[in-house]
C-alpha cells in the first residue's frame, strides 16, 4: 500500500522521494553495513548508496538500485547527506523486526535538500508512523581506487561455504590473513589466536568455487575486528567475490537476493594491515 | 602420534570433548596401546573424567613411537582451544567427513585437521604442554553398590531438577526403589526450599546391587555432562558407589569406547571430627577410618610445586596439606603442575573438607627456600 506525502509548503519539490512496499528490502541491506553509527547516503537517478567507514581503513557500501523501489525520484544530479544509521534503522524497523509472511511495512521517504531532515512515513496494518531524522554535512569518503583493471586475484565463492567460517573466526587473533594463489593452498583464510593458528583452505576445484582467477600468490593481513562486521553481509548473500589488487587492498562484493528475488549488492573494501608479518605456523 | 577419525565418529569425539569441557579447563591427551585417552579434572579435584577411544574407533591409529623403554608422550591442551575445533556439533555432523590428529613435535604443535564438504580443509595448530600422567586411582570392584540402567532413564530423571541445582542425593529405599532428591545444605533452609524427590522402580534398571539404606550426594553439573553424552550414544550407564565420602564412579562401556567419571561424594562426618591435619601424608591406601587419606588414595594430588606445605604457615583446619617432595617418591600417582592448584569455584564447605591441598588457606604456608617462584599466585595463597 503506497500513499503520497503531503505537498511541501513552499511548493518546492523534494530533491529525493521514494516509495517502497516492503521496508525490509532497505533495512536488511542497511543492517549488512551497520558497523558504525553514522552513514553517508548518496542518491542519484540510478538508486541509493549508503556508505559506512571506520578507522580510515574499511568502507562498506550498500546499493539499493532505483528498480527496487516502487517510486524513486531524484530532482538534482545527486543528493548527499550524512545521517545516523542506527536511528534510521530503528525507524525503518519501528513495527518490529520479525518477518511474518504476508505482513510488511510500507515506506515513503522524502528529503527536501540541504539542511532539511529526512522524513520517513511508515505504515503497517493501518498504523502510520512519521519520523524526522536530522541530516548532517556529508564527510569526505575514502576512495580505494579499486577498479577491475587493477585486480590481481579474484575468486567467486558460494556464500554457503564461507558463512560458518566467518561466524567461527578466532577473534583472539588480531588479523585475518588471506592467501590467494594459483598454486596450493589456492585460497586460505588464517588466524593466529591464543589457541594457536587456524587455516581454512578452499581448493580451486571445490564445488563452492564459482570462479577462480588467481595470477599471483598473494598473502595479506587485515585487522579482524574491521572485517568481522562483513559477516552480516555474508549471511544475507548467496555469492561473494573476493578480489585483491597489487597493494593488497581487499574488495568483498556480496550478491544479495531479497524476499522478492531482486538482486542487490553490498561491498566491503579493506586496507591491508601494515604491521610486519610473522612467520606462519 | 597420528590418528584419523572418520564419519560419524568425528561427532562422537566432539561430544566427548563437550562432555569433558564441563569438567575442567585443560584436556589431557595420552595415546596408548589400548587407544587414545582424553581426560579432564576439575580445579577442586573433586571430579575426574576419562574417555578411552580404542584403536578400532579410528580409521588409522598410530600412537607414535618412542623406544619401548622410554616414557610415552602425554600432553595437555587448553580445553577452550580444543573445544573450539568441535564447537558446533550440528556442523560436525553435516559437513565434516574426517578428522586428523597429528603431533608435530618439532613445531610443538598438536594439529587437528578437519576434512569437510566441498573439499574444504580446516587446520588448527594448537599449542600443547607436556605433562605428567593424570590418573585417578579407583577400583570399581571395591564398591558395595552398583546400578546399571540405560542413560535415558537417568537423563529423564535428572531433567526434573532445576538447571542451577548443585548437588543431588542418590539413595536406595524400600522395595529396591532408587531415589533421587536435591540436596539442601542448610537444615534451616529446608522449609524455604523446594525439595524435589523422585523414585525409580527396580525394573527401570538393568541391574541393581545395592546395600540397603545407602545414599550418596554428588555434584550434578559434572554428571549432567556425562549424561548428555551417554544419552545420545545410547549407552548403558553403570553407577558404582560405596559409603558417603567415597567417590562415586560412573562408567559407560562400548566396544570402542570406555568412559569413566569419578566424582567425590559428600561425607557424613562433621569437620570437627576430622583427623588433625598432617603434612607429608602417605599416599598409599590406608584403612577406611581416615577418610581423608582414603580419598587421597583415590584422587591424585596435583600439587603446585610452588605450594609447599611442609615448612611454616598454619595448615588448613579442615584437611591435610601435602608436600610435593613426598609426592616424588611415588611418581605414578603424582602430577606436577606449574600453576597453582587454586579452585575456580570451590564447592560448598563440606565438599571442600574432602580435598587436600587444593583449597589453600589465606596467608598460607611460606615457600620452601629451595623453591623459586617465577609468578606468584594472584590469590596470594601459598
Amino acid at each position: 500500500m503506497s500513499f503520497s506525502a503531503p505537498p511541501p509548503a513552499s511548493g518546492e519539490p523534494y530533491v529525493l522521494s521514494a516509495s517502497l512496499d516492503n521496508a525490509r528490502h532497505l533495512s536488511s541491506l542497511l543492517r549488512a553495513v551497520h558497523f558504525q553509527d553514522h552513514a553517508t547516503c548518496f542518491a542519484t537517478a540510478s538508486g541509493l548508496r549508503v556508505t559506512v567507514e571506520d578507522a580510515k581503513c574499511i568502507q562498506a557500501n550498500a546499493f539499493i538500485q532505483a528498480e527496487i523501489f516502487q517510486e524513486f525520484a531524484v530532482q538534482e544530479e545527486s543528493v548527499m547527506f550524512r545521517i545516523n544509521l542506527s536511528v534510521l534503522l530503528d525507524c525503518l524497523t519501528i513495527f518490529g523486526t520479525s518477518s511474518l509472511p504476508g505482513t510488511s511495512t510500507a515506506l515513503r521517504m522524502c528529503y527536501r535538500g540541504y539542511g532539511y531532515p529526512l522524513m520517513l512515513f511508515l505504515e503497517e496494518g493501518g498504523v502510520v508512523t512519521v519520523c524526522k531524522i536530522n541530516t548532517q554535512e556529508p564527510e569526505d569518503l575514502l576512495d580505494f581506487d579499486f577498479c577491475s583493471t587493477k585486480v590481481v586475484n579474484k575468486i567467486i565463492l558460494q556464500s554457503e561455504g564461507l558463512r560458518e567460517a566467518f561466524a567461527e573466526l578466532d577473534m583472539t587473533s588480531e588479523v585475518l590473513q588471506i592467501t590467494m594463489s594459483p598454486d596450493k593452498p589456492y585460497f586460505r583464510l588464517s588466524t593466529f589466536g591464543n589457541a594457536g593458528s587456524a587455516h581454512l583452505d578452499y581448493p580451486r576445484d571445490s564445488d563452492l568455487m564459482e570462479a577462480f582467477h588467481c595470477n599471483q600468490t598473494q598473502t595479506n593481513r587485515y585487522k579482524i575486528s574491521l572485517l568481522k562486521p562483513s559477516t552480516k553481509a555474508l549471511a544475507l548473500s548467496c555469492k561473494v567475490s573476493i578480489r585483491t589488487d597489487a597493494q593488497g587492498f581487499l574488495s568483498l562484493q556480496y550478491m544479495i537476493r531479497n524476499e522478492d528475488g531482486q538482486i542487490c549488492f553490498v561491498e566491503y573494501y579493506c586496507c591491508p594491515d601494515e604491521n610486519i608479518t610473522e612467520a606462519e605456523l | 602420534m597420528k590418528c584419523v577419525i572418520a564419519g560419524g565418529n568425528v561427532k562422537v569425539l566432539g561430544r566427548a570433548v563437550h562432555s569433558l569441557s564441563r569438567i575442567g579447563d585443560e584436556l589431557y591427551l595420552e595415546p596408548t596401546e589400548k587407544g587414545l585417552s582424553l581426560r579432564a579434572i576439575n580445579s577442586s579435584r573433586s571430579a575426574f573424567a576419562s574417555f578411552l577411544f580404542a584403536p578400532l574407533f579410528f580409521q588409522l591409529y598410530e600412537p607414535g613411537g618412542p623406544a619401548p623403554d622410554t616414557e610415552r608422550f602425554r600432553c595437555k591442551v587448553h580445553m577452550k582451544s580444543f573445544l573450539g575445533v568441535f564447537r558446533s556439533l550440528p556442523s560436525l555432523d553435516k559437513s565434516v567427513g574426517k578428522c586428523l590428529i597429528l603431533l608435530k613435535h618439532r613445531a610443538s604443535r598438536l594439529v587437528l585437521q578437519l576434512h569437510c564438504k566441498y573439499g574444504v580443509t580446516k587446520t588448527h595448530n594448537l599449542a600443547f604442554q607436556e605433562c605428567e600422567r593424570l590418573q585417578a586411582v579407583f577400583d570399581t570392584q571395591r564398591c558395595s553398590s552398583r546400578l546399571c540402567a540405560p542413560a535415558r532413564v537417568l537423563a529423564d530423571a535428572v531433567v526434573h531438577f532445576p538447571p542451577t541445582l548443585a548437588e543431588v542425593t542418590l539413595g536406595t529405599g524400600p522395595g529396591g526403589k532408587i531415589s533421587l532428591r536435591n540436596y539442601v545444605e542448610d537444615e534451616a533452609e529446608l522449609s524455604k526450599t523446594m525439595v524435589t524427590e523422585l523414585w525409580l522402580a527396580e525394573d527401570e534398571f538393568q541391574s541393581v546391587t545395592v546395600s540397603p539404606g545407602s545414599c550418596i550426594t554428588f555434584c550434578l553439573k559434572e554428571f549432567r555432562g556425562l549424561l548428555t553424552f551417554a544419552e545420545t550414544s545410547n549407552l548403558l550407564l553403570t553407577i558404582h558407589f560405596d559409603e558417603p565420602g567415597r567417590p562415586v564412579v560412573f562408567t559407560l562401556d562400548d566396544t570402542v569406547l570406555e568412559v569413566h567419571l569419578v566424582l567425590a561424594t559428600l561425607s557424613d562426618l562433621e569437620s570437627s571430627s576430622l583427623p588433625p591435619p598432617t603434612n607429608g601424608v602417605s599416599h598409599l591406601p590406608t584403612p577406611a577410618d581416615d577418610f581423608a587419606d582414603d580419598l587421597e588414595s583415590y584422587m591424585v594430588a596435583l600439587e603446585s610445586s610452588a605450594c609447599e606445605g611442609a615448612t611454616g604457615g598454619p595448615p588448613s583446619p579442615t584437611f591435610p596439606l601435602r608436600t610435593p617432595r613426598t609426592a616424588q617418591s611415588d611418581p605414578e600417582e603424582q602430577e606436577e603442575e606449574e600453576d597453582g592448584a587454586v579452585p575456580g569455584t570451590p564447592p560448598q564447605k563440606k565438599f571442600r573438607s574432602l580435598f587436600f591441598g587444593s583449597v589453600l588457606t589465606p596467608g598460607g604456608p611460606g615457600l620452601a627456600p629451595t623453591q623459586e617462584v617465577l609468578a606468584e599466585d594472584s590469590d596470594g595463597e601459598c
